[in-house]
């Protein structure tokens, strides 16, 4: 039936100006169409691809060194045909390799997996789709984003069969290690491959950032205010802010430190003897290139995980049927926790030697974070609480998000005292703090939000079945890897040590770390479930209905495979905040923000009515729009 | 078919600019934290022992004028494409351009100044190179600077920028007197803190 929308408003926007309405690539060959790409939908499943590529590359490193780890006597020698002479002639894993192992797997999964893989892949899927718009502010720099961040990937990877090995002095760098090619192996050439793939992968992120935040401000559709938005938008947009203002300051620090590993500057370097030689380099500190790298490190943690905090408010709110509880605190908090983490970051230098004072002010700063995440976790089990939840595979991700957040966080507060942290640096508790509440917490957010925006990204749905056991054992065995290691931690065990056997000190809990490194290989088994699942429900899953989860956003009013440019008519215009679940009066469990408040007199609030008037009564003529079929009003 | 009539508040546009003029205010906000990044390093830097005193080049000082001073064609020439005065935007922009180039040379100049005083990018005290990079990174945004100019300067001899797209020349200009701003700051900062 036609039905005919009155607008009590001067003008009608259209909001596509600048788009024709058949910009659908109708002659884009297969290279224009999913290789250089500038439709953000495409971009996204770039980045996604490429991360899940990371993701399985990064785990299988950390296997690798757990087997070390847990068995120090096996023999590897079965390792050979992959690792050739990584692996000794006593059939051991080589102790530099070991370094190297470390190295590549804190890197990748910080850097490429959980974040390009978390926010490239999210950031650029969902922006548009929700807030209403045809594309990126600028389509060709989100397509050089991702193509540098495939260079960077290429570089990275590259460096991993070198004969010297990939980089070998920790995903940090610190200096001076990382910055004599002498030190060990893997500060050569793998050292240089690494900033160099790190220079391309901060541009990468630059140039994405840069798009994100000039589409939230200045391309939402009509009637998307800010307090409109959904929460995945706003903290895809604080993400985005805190990149920009950090990873400059890392692109600074590496800028420095090739300077001084390749031109012989000195920033970094002083009194270093090597064989009784002393080096020409003199006056730098090493403790310099940590602050600039902890400015952007600490801040980097919120990159990483406001993106899967924002994902995880969205489809828990949308599982348990209820709004989301504070809205405004989420987004108080978000902000909160983005300023925040731009004065914390001296808490990972305490035993640097720095003024126990300013220790303490740090300690402050550090230990304030908890307010607002505590503030977060409260509302997503107050938005649990009475709810009519549904354990969908992406509920079950964020809940299991929640339960990451809360362990891992409070052992934050214990490593956030400079006191407690002398005797915890840089041992497995600290290992097992930043695994909890960044790494799984972060990666359980990306699971959650592969399996909740799968049938927008594929039009087709993902195994529940499946997903439910990849649930099940991933949450146990991530509990049963990083559980214990506070024990292991607590016992003085530091981490990065190739082997502990060799010290007297260290002869216990080898039972408790051979559970660790079964888990871990139980774990990585499990994401196999979760590789067949995704690859087979891409070609033979079940169909996907426009609207598989009954959300209120704006990206399931599009068709169930949108072309370039979202929406085949008109942009919708949105009327109301998007978290209106099982609203009292309501004829159904949820209102989609395309519909006006003046449709649901039957569930608006007081305030709500009052608004139809204000606004009814602020036009000067009425307008008819004749021609225009709406499908959904 | 009867047509059904409904009333439907209105739903507000919201506001905003140019998405791409934003996106190069973000780019200048990177631009900052970068230069912002190696300037406190130095003031840390500055506060520990063994920091040996520089000695600016004078060409510093040629070049601070003439950079400055280049934002004034560009101001004139965004106020001449205003007012669809071809022939003057050309003259601007030719101008501004030539006084790109000749900071440009000015540096390098200032650099074979800062070697005569033995103050090398390598081998010497950190304070030498801390001026080699900060200055030299600064140019670097500057030849960047300058390429834009020619890429604006070519559109306009094409008779693309006028009254009716300013686009370009805006964001244009307003890159070019950021980057004049940033090596004021710069220059500044070096004098305040030998």
């Amino acid at each position: 039936m036609a039905t005919t929308d009155i607008h009590l408003h001067q003008d009608v926007h259209h909001h596509d100006d600048g788009h024709d309405h058949d910009h659908e690539h109708h002659g884009g060959n297969f290279w224009t169409t999913y290789i250089f790409s500038e439709d953000h939908k495409i971009i996204g499943k770039q980045f996604l691809i490429t991360g899940i590529f990371w993701a399985l590359l990064g785990g299988t490193l950390s296997v690798i060194f757990r087997l070390q780890l847990g068995f120090p006597d096996m023999n590897l020698d079965w390792l050979k045909p992959v690792l050739g002479g990584w692996i000794t002639p006593e059939g051991k894993l080589d102790p530099e390799f070991y370094l190297a192992l470390v190295t590549m797997h804190g890197t990748i999964m910080v850097f490429f997996v959980l974040t390009a893989g978390l926010s490239g892949t999210f950031s650029n899927f969902l922006i548009p789709l929700q807030i209403g718009a045809r594309d990126m502010a600028s389509g060709f720099m989100n397509m050089l984003s991702y193509w540098f961040f495939f260079a960077s990937s290429v570089i990275m990877f590259v460096s991993l069969f070198l004969e010297t090995g990939p980089a070998g002095g920790g995903w940090t760098v610190y200096p001076p290690l990382s910055a004599l090619p002498q030190a060990i192996k893997g500060s050569g050439l793998g050292m240089t491959l690494w900033l160099v793939a790190m220079a391309l992968f901060i541009v990468s992120s630059l140039l994405g950032s840069i798009n994100y935040i000039s589409t939230v401000i200045n391309m939402r559709t009509r009637g998307m205010s800010f307090t409109r938005l959904p929460l995945t938008i706003w903290a895809f947009f604080f993400t985005a802010i805190i990149g920009i203002l950090s990873f400059p300051v890392l692109f600074a620090a590496a800028l420095l430190l090739i300077f001084d590993r390749s031109f012989g500057t000195s920033f970094y370097l002083s009194d270093i003897y090597i064989g009784g030689e002393a080096l020409a380099h003199d006056g730098g500190s090493p403790v310099l290139f940590q602050h600039l790298f902890w400015f952007l490190g600490h801040p980097e943690v919120y990159i990483v995980l406001l993106p899967a905090l924002g994902l995880s408010s969205e489809i828990i709110a949308t599982n348990s049927r209820k709004p989301i509880f504070g809205y405004k605190a989420m987004i108080g908090s978000m902000l909160f926790i983005a300023i925040l983490s731009f004065i914390v970051w001296a808490h990972h230098m305490f035993v640097t030697g720095m003024n126990p004072f300013l220790g303490s002010i740090f300690m402050l700063l550090t230990l304030i974070i908890a307010v607002p995440s505590a503030v977060k976790i409260f509302n997503y089990v107050t938005t649990l609480w009475k709810g009519n939840i549904i354990f969908t595979p992406g509920m079950l991700f964020s809940i299991g998000l929640v339960s990451f957040f809360l362990t891992g966080g409070i052992t934050g507060i214990f490593l956030g005292n400079s006191a407690i942290d002398i005797q915890l640096h840089d041992t497995y508790f600290v290992v097992a703090h930043f695994h909890l509440v960044m790494g799984s917490a972060s990666f359980f957010g990306m699971l959650a939000g592969i399996y909740h925006w799968f049938p927008k990204m594929f039009g087709r749905m993902m195994n529940e079945r499946l997903g439910h056991i990849h649930f099940w054992i991933t949450f146990v065995g991530v509990y049963m890897v990083f559980f214990p290691m506070h024990y292991i931690g607590i016992a003085g065990f530091p981490r990065r040590y190739y082997s502990w056997t060799n010290f007297e000190t260290f002869s216990g809990f080898t039972d408790l770390n051979m559970l660790v490194s079964v888990a871990a290989v139980l774990t990585l088994a499990a994401q196999f479930i979760f590789l067949f699942n995704f690859f087979y429900s891409i070609w033979r899953g079940r169909l996907a209905p426009a609207n598989p989860w009954n959300s209120n956003t704006l990206e399931w009013t599009t068709p169930r495979n949108p072309g370039h440019g979202n929406w085949p008519g008109e942009i919708p215009a949105v009327y109301r905040w998007p978290y209106d679940y099982s609203k009292p009066g309501a004829k159904d469990d949820f209102i989609p923000q395309t519909i006006p408040y003046s449709e649901t007199p039957e569930s608006n609030l007081p305030h709500e009515t009052e608004l139809i008037k204000l606004e009814s009564t602020s036009g000067d003529d009425i307008i008819i729009q004749g021609g225009k079929l709406e499908g959904n009003h | 078919m009867a047509v059904d009539i409904k009333i439907v508040e209105e739903a507000r546009e919201p506001r905003s600019m140019d998405p791409k003029k934003f996106g190069l205010w973000l780019f200048m906000a990177t631009v900052v934290m970068l230069f912002g990044a190696w300037t406190s390093a130095y003031i840390v830097k500055r506060g520990d022992m063994g920091w040996s005193e520089i000695i600016l080049p004078d060409m510093f000082w040629v070049n601070t004028v003439i950079i400055l001073t280049s934002s004034v064609p560009m101001i004139w020439a965004v106020r001449a494409a205003k007012q669809d005065k071809a022939e003057q935007l050309k003259i601007a922009l030719g101008v501004t351009t030539i006084l790109g180039i000749a900071f440009v040379v000015g540096q390098f100049l200032a650099f074979s100044q800062m070697i005569d005083f033995h103050e090398h990018f390598t081998g010497g005290a950190v304070s030498h190179s801390f001026v080699y990079v900060l200055s030299g990174a600064h140019g670097l945004h500057l030849i960047s600077g300058v390429v834009v100019l020619f890429i604006v300067l070519r559109a306009t001899l094409q008779g693309r920028v006028h009254k009716g797209n300013m686009n370009t020349l805006e964001m244009c200009a307003t890159y070019w007197h950021f980057l004049g701003v940033l090596w004021l700051y710069l220059f500044v900062f070096l004098l305040l803190n030998k």
